[in-house]
């Protein structure tokens, strides 16, 4: 099909603001540009219209590497059996301050 | 189909669609690498796409006020909204390719007539009450349907739902504000608002689609998550909620059957004309033709600009910050 040949290639960036000063950049969504400067001035157009950010990063969606989303996946699980990590698995008397 | 699971093996596929029915149950979000039945997938493209294509060419019957505007103030207002139904396009064209589609490829169904948008859009703007009639009556149905959506099972749509339902309370609000001033106004100018509510009151009332008794899928969408309310209970909900605000406005509504029913504790009112809504559907609206017309001239029209991005793109030739000279 023709008017698919002729189809420049635009990439997709994924989208990140960071709504004020203190927070993380957070994933908002994605766009099409042409280059990564286009990419951030439509992000500055479709994600921060009101005011949401303070600062935007694009990134290409191809540079992301990501785990497998599965539950089961064993990526996770390292984690699971730790619970010696979490503050509460240590018992300490009600009477001890500033603890 | 299979796939990888933990142990480096492969999954059947019972296995998968319980992991992924037990996640919708219990009112989990599914994520764009999930597996998902080839059925959810299918109908989550139809429904975001053609929800995409109905905020693009929604931006017409509006956008045709934009340069006669009758203040600076209501220009600059018109103008946002209008920019806000772009944005709202873009975020659902984004959201559908999580699922594997193709942006320029969905444009490419929306011009070629293969994807429909909603029918409300293939109706005239006449006179200047009709931009705040489309925001009180088109936005207000607009807010109903997505609304519930926040709550979707798909993640990236829900997502996308969550930000376009922040904007369109400003979208109805406005309409509403314009359409009180008007109806301070003169004679004539409250004639207009009253004509513009009876020819937009029974299209809005087809946006939430044919009777539950006509609409096969709603049950499998709604054991999805993909839909969370039948069409005839969207509709009974807006209709209560517009009621207050006719009276307040000192409009009415062109319904002789509308009326409060004290034991269902709901408004009783009249059928659409689905006949119409049918034809409408079909293309043969006042103005299908010309909306299509329109977005297939304006894709066309702009093909050298995004060639010749991508040309400068390719020569690697712009840095952040960097703007064109
Ligand atoms: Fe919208
Ligand atoms: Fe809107």
């Amino acid at each position: 099909m023709s008017e698919s040949a002729a189809r420049p290639e635009w990439p997709l960036f994924e989208v990140f603001v960071r709504g004020r000063r203190g927070l993380n950049h957070v994933h908002v969504g994605s766009l099409h540009a042409a280059d990564p400067a286009m990419a951030l001035h439509n992000a500055r157009n479709l994600y921060t219209r009101r005011n949401e950010g303070v600062s935007i990063w694009v990134v290409r969606s191809d540079d992301i590497t990501a785990s497998s989303p599965d539950e089961k996946d064993p990526f996770f699980a390292p984690s699971g059996d730790k619970v010696y990590r979490h503050p509460t698995f240590y018992p300490i008397p009600d009477d001890v301050p500033h603890m | 189909m299979t796939t990888r699971t933990a142990d480096g093996g492969t999954a059947a596929e019972p296995d998968l669609q319980r992991h992924f029915d037990g996640r919708v149950a219990a009112d989990q979000r599914i994520e764009p690498r999930d597996w998902m039945p080839d059925g959810y997938r299918a109908t989550l493209v139809r429904q975001i796409a053609q929800h995409a294509h109905s905020e693009i060419i929604g931006m017409q019957p509006e956008g045709d006020w934009l340069t006669r505007a009758p203040s600076l103030r209501r220009k600059a207002i018109l103008l946002a909204k209008v920019q806000d139904e772009a944005g709202h396009g873009l975020y659902l064209y984004a959201a559908a390719e999580t699922l594997g589609v193709d942006r320029a490829d969905l444009t490419e169904r929306l011009i070629s007539g293969r994807q429909k948008y909603s029918s409300i859009f293939n109706y005239p703007t006449l006179t200047f009450a009709d931009v705040g009639v489309i925001g009180w009556l088109v936005d207000g149905a607009a807010i109903c349907n997505q609304v519930p959506l926040c709550r979707s099972s798909y993640g990236p749509y829900a997502r996308a739902m969550v930000r376009i339902c922040k904007e369109e309370s400003f979208h109805q609000r406005q309409g509403y504000e314009l359409l009180l001033r008007m109806m301070a106004g003169t004679p004539e100018q409250r004639a207009m608002v009253q004509d513009a509510t009876d020819r937009w009151w029974w299209p809005s009332l087809m946006m939430f689609g044919p009777p539950d008794a006509e609409s096969p899928n709603t049950q499998r969408s709604m054991a999805w998550r993909i839909k969370r309310d039948t069409n005839d209970t969207l509709r009974q909900r807006f209709v209560d909620m517009t009621v207050p605000q006719a009276e307040k406005l000192g409009v009415t509504l062109p319904d002789e059957q509308l009326r409060w029913n004290p034991e269902r504790g709901h408004h009783d009112f009249g059928e659409p004309d689905w006949e119409e809504f049918r034809r409408v559907v079909s293309g043969h609206g006042p103005c299908n033709a010309e909306r299509l017309r329109r977005r297939r001239a304006a894709h066309e029209k702009g093909a050298w600009v995004r060639e010749a991005a991508a040309a400068y793109a390719a020569r690697g030739a712009r840095r952040p910050g960097e703007v064109p000279a």
